[in-house]
Formats: C-alpha cells, sequence, structure tokens
C-alpha cells in the first residue's frame, strides 16, 4: 500500500521526552485514517509531524522521515511554510481569527499568497464554506466576527479556513473535543464528504468517532504505534493484545 | 455544653477592639490619599482662580506671554506639548512595538528574561539623567549629522527650517522617545505574550511565515494592548518636565520647525515658578491644572484600553 504520508522511522522529542517513537506508517490518500490510544500517548505529537507544526512548540524537534507524494518533508532542503500550505490543519479548540471577520478568516491563507482578486476571493469563500457545511448559517453575515458564532460554527469555520488554500492533506487533532453532540455530528458528516477530494487523517480519542468514519485506524500507546489496519477489522478482530484491551475498555 | 466563661468573653471583646482599631486606623492612613488628591485639585484651581477670571477661555487659543503687559496665555506651551510628544511617539512606538516583538516572539528565554529586566530598569533612570545625556551625548550628534541631513532632505517641509542647534523640540521629542520605550515596549510584550499559541499555530498552519504570523495572529490580536501601550507612553511624554526643560531651548513661541526652540507645559512651570507671584504665578498654575487634566484623561484611557494587561503598570505622569 503506497501512501499519500508515509512514515519512516519517525521520532518526537519534547526535549528529553520522547513522546513519538520510532513510528513507520503509511497513510492512505482519499480515505480516512484515525489515530486513537489514550491521552498522552503521541496521537497528537505524531500528527503534528506530519505538518511540520510539531517543531514550532519550544524545545520540541522531530528525527526520522516523513514523506508526502515520496518527497521527505524533514529534508533539509524543504521549507516547512511549504509543506504547510498543502497539508493543512485544524485544531483542537476552534482558533478563528477574533479581530477578522468571517469572510476575513476564510481568504486568510489565499491573502498570504498574495491573492487580491475580490472576484476569486468571493468564490473562495463560498465553496470553502459550502465545502465544510456552513455557507446557508452564515452567508448572510460573514462581516460578523469570527468569534461571534458558536463553536460548532467556529470548528468548522476552521475547517474551510484550512481548505480555502486548496491543501491535499487535511489534518485534524481532536476536533470534535470542545463540541456537543449535534456539532460533532456535522463535523463527522463533513469529513466523510470530503474524503473523495483530501487525504484526512485526525486524531481523536473517542472510538465510536473512529469506527464511525474512519476507513482506517491506528491504535498508540505510550509513543508507539501498537497495530494499525483497516477500521473494521482493527475493532473486530485486532491482531495486539494492547489493542484488544483498549477498545474494549479494560484500560485508557 | 457551651459555657462561656467571663474569660473568653473578655478575650473576645478585646480582640474585636483591637480589630476595629486595627481597621480603622489603616482605612485612616489610605484615606490620606484622597485628602492629598482632594487638596491638590482644590488648591490648583483656587490659586488659578486670578488667571481664569482674567484670562477665560482666551488663555487656551491666545499665544500671548508677556510679563511686562502682564500678559499670559498658554497656547505656545500647549503646542510645545503636542509637539515634542508626538515626536516621542512617532519615534518611540515603533521602536518599542520592534523589542516588544524581538521579546515576544523571537527571544529565547535567556535572553528574554533578562533583557526585559533591563528595559524596565530604563524606566527607572532618573529624568535629569536623561537630561543630561542628551545634552553631552546626543545633542553633538544631532548637530553634527542629523540636523543637517534633516535640513538637506526635508527642509522643504514646515518642519526642519532653521538652524542645527541641538537644542530644540527634535531634541526634546528623542528624549522622550527614549523614555517612554520602557513603558511602551514592556505593555506591548505582555500583551503580546497574552495572545495565545493556538493563534500563533492557525496562521502558521496556513503556510504562514514567522514574519505574516507576528503580524496576522499576534499584532492584530494585541493591538488593542499596543494601543493602550501608545497612549501610556503619550501620558508620560505630556507630563516630562526635567529632561524637556534640559533641551527645548525654553522659549514662548510657536513654530511647526522641530529645530526650533519651544516649551511645553510642564517645562513652562519649571522655568518661571521661582520668580513668577500674583497673576504670572496663578496663570502657571492654571497651565497646571490643564496639564493635569489632560494627563488624568490620558491615563484612565489608557488603563481602559490595556486593562488587565497592565495591573502592575503604575501611573506614569512624568516629574522631576
Amino acid at each position: 500500500m503506497e501512501g499519500k504520508i508515509v512514515t519512516e522511522r519517525l521520532n518526537a522529542f519534547f526535549g528529553e521526552v520522547h513522546a513519538v517513537k520510532n513510528i513507520n506508517m503509511s497513510i492512505p490518500a482519499n480515505a480516512i485514517t484515525a489515530i486513537i490510544g489514550p491521552s498522552g500517548c503521541g496521537k497528537s505529537t505524531l500528527i503534528r509531524c506530519l505538518n511540520r507544526m510539531h517543531e514550532v512548540v519550544r524545545g520540541a524537534r522531530a528525527a526520522g522521515k516523513v514523506y508526502l507524494d515520496g518527497e521527505d518533508i524533514y529534508d533539509p532542503e524543504t521549507d516547512p511554510v511549504e509543506v504547510r500550505r498543502k497539508v493543512g490543519m485544524v485544531f483542537q479548540k476552534p482558533n478563528p481569527f477574533p479581530t477578522m471577520s468571517i469572510y476575513d478568516n476564510v481568504v486568510a491563507g489565499q491573502r498570504l499568497n498574495g491573492e487580491k482578486d475580490w472576484k476569486k476571493l468571493d468564490e473562495t469563500v463560498e465553496r470553502s464554506l459550502k465545502l465544510a457545511a456552513l455557507w446557508d448559517e452564515v452567508k448572510d453575515h460573514l462581516d460578523a466576527s469570527g468569534v461571534s458564532i458558536s463553536g460548532g460554527q467556529q470548528q468548522r469555520l476552521c475547517i474551510a479556513r484550512a481548505l480555502a488554500v486548496e491543501p491535499e492533506v487535511l489534518l485534524l487533532d481532536e476536533p470534535c473535543s470542545a463540541l456537543d453532540p449535534i456539532a460533532t455530528a456535522k463535523i463527522e458528516d463533513l469529513l466523510f464528504d470530503l474524503k473523495d477530494k483530501y487525504t484526512i487523517a485526525i486524531v481523536t480519542h473517542n472510538m465510536q468517532q473512529a469506527a464511525r468514519i474512519a476507513d482506517f485506524t491506528a491504535f498508540m500507546y505510550m509513543g508507539e504505534l501498537i497495530e494499525f489496519g483497516e477500521t473494521k477489522k482493527l475493532f473486530e478482530n485486532p491482531v495486539e493484545e494492547l489493542t484488544e484491551k483498549y477498545i474494549t475498555g479494560r484500560f485508557g | 455544653m457551651m459555657r462561656p466563661t467571663r474569660k473568653h468573653g473578655s478575650r473576645r471583646s478585646r480582640a474585636s477592639l483591637e480589630d476595629k482599631l486595627f481597621k480603622y486606623s489603616v482605612m485612616g492612613i489610605a484615606a490620606l490619599v484622597l485628602a492629598l488628591l482632594w487638596s491638590l485639585v482644590v488648591k490648583l484651581v483656587f490659586d488659578a482662580q486670578t488667571s481664569i477670571e482674567t484670562f477665560g477661555i482666551d488663555f487656551l487659543t491666545s499665544t500671548i506671554w508677556d510679563p511686562n503687559r502682564d500678559l499670559y496665555t498658554a497656547l505656545p506651551f500647549i503646542f510645545g506639548t503636542l509637539m515634542t510628544s508626538a515626536v516621542a511617539i512617532v519615534i518611540g512606538v515603533p521602536i518599542s512595538i520592534g523589542i516588544a516583538i524581538y521579546l515576544s516572539e523571537l527571544a529565547p528565554a535567556w535572553i528574554r528574561e533578562p533583557l526585559s529586566f533591563l528595559i524596565e530598569l530604563l524606566a527607572a533612570v532618573p529624568s535629569v539623567i536623561y537630561g543630561l545625556w542628551a545634552i553631552y551625548t546626543l545633542r553633538p550628534v544631532l548637530t553634527g549629522s542629523v540636523e543637517p541631513f534633516l535640513m538637506d532632505a526635508l527642509g522643504w517641509t514646515p518642519f526642519f527650517e532653521g538652524a542645527a542647534f541641538g537644542i530644540d523640540k527634535l531634541a526634546s521629542g528623542i528624549i522622550l522617545a527614549v523614555m517612554i520605550i520602557p513603558t511602551v515596549a514592556s505593555v506591548s510584550k505582555e500583551s503580546m505574550m497574552a495572545v495565545p499559541d493556538s493563534q500563533r499555530e492557525a496562521a502558521l498552519s496556513l503556510g504562514a511565515t514567522k514574519y505574516e504570523s507576528t503580524r496576522m495572529a499576534v499584532l492584530s490580536y494585541a493591538r488593542s494592548g499596543i494601543f493602550g501601550a501608545t497612549i501610556l507612553g503619550l501620558g508620560r511624554a505630556v507630563g516630562e518636565t526635567m529632561a524637556v526643560t534640559m533641551t527645548i531651548g525654553n522659549a514662548n513661541i510657536i513654530s511647526w520647525s522641530l529645530l526650533d526652540p519651544g516649551q511645553t507645559m510642564a517645562s513652562v512651570i519649571a522655568n518661571n515658578w521661582g520668580e513668577a507671584d500674583g497673576l504670572m504665578l496663578s496663570s502657571l498654575i492654571e497651565i497646571g491644572v490643564v496639564l493635569f487634566i489632560v494627563a488624568l484623561l490620558i491615563n484612565v484611557c489608557a488603563r481602559l484600553m490595556v486593562g488587565r494587561v497592565m495591573k502592575a503598570v503604575p501611573m506614569t505622569g512624568g516629574g522631576l
């Protein structure tokens, strides 16, 4: 299985703490891959290594290789800024820019790329908000502040903002942990619709969520990748004892 | 089975008496502040009464300061204060924001802590020292290169006409800029450091460079704090007395040129109170009232804007 993103002996550290240990995994294109595991198992750190966001934390570093379409994003020649334009990210807590309008939030990335043509920006706003299933709810007040809408809407706004720069991969770091079940369901539906166009990796502490939406699931424990495979197989017939213990709720 | 003994009771009442005494005496001491502020305002307004009655509103709009005819008005000094403060803001604020960005966004912790401390220490330098520094260090630089250059390059504007003398509104403005930097930089730094990391990450994950994420996520989020810091700096520039008196040349004139000497509200009081009496003294005190009101308004505005970020920063009204 040749993946969109392939990691090779990927390790991540916070100072002396070895948070992610020797991960080899392959994230397939146009599918949803979930990463599950107990708190502190390194799942968020792993996903942040995939667009070089791990290293923006003080004292954090990564070692090993991560191939995006066969090119190592940790190559010294590679510009992390370029990587992040291809691999978008949505975070645990919705983080729209509070001083910007809904409209400006969506096109923030486009503006960074120097896009000034308002027609194109208008198109981007409509397309991205529709993709994020938010258009109908906000189309009449695009001038309102990005933080004037509900938490669930803010998170979809962040998804729209990430999609607006037309990334190839979308990483989501526990995107629903701050949301209620209805908002969560909306985001899950949305991700399901998006996977035709994008490669999606989602970190979640919610096993049911992984079971509902993911095509593939990875189980991590203490910084190590314990098991990785098709979601159905991993949940119904896990190979590793640790995986079985975790999904049956015997620890974690 | 409570059986209050006499001993218990007396001890309790003695304790409560003690506490009451303690409470009211400390309260009394604290009330002294109110009394002081009150007497300050009353005394100022009372002593300014003669001037207020004599000159009325002309005091603020007319430009005459003539002891021979016993005519005193404040416009030249209001103008001087505005000019020098404007120069201080124009020069001092960009530098302060640069310092704040470096400290909050780029500097490693082992540089940030000591450098922040040094910058805050600059606020503790007595202003007379800044005045001396301006006269003996800044002035030769101004007369030697900066002012001739400005006259060449910008002499066609009304702001840089005249001679390169180095004792003028420009010198005062520059020294004020230096003096407001500690306040503006440290309050700006605090408000930038209060920006959540999730905002920086939002920008970076969109493919922003460090510079772009600072502009997009940090500066815009912290803008009210930075604006408040600027107003706070303005408050200090408006009230600063000693360093300005030493560098501005003390001429009671209105001139747009920064290379001409001038006079601020604070410096005219410092220069003249010694030999003033009668109407002139009353006029000086009225200038003091105006300055007091302006400084108070500026500080209140700044407090409202910066809010929680600057709980620890004392009001700055300048001083000798």
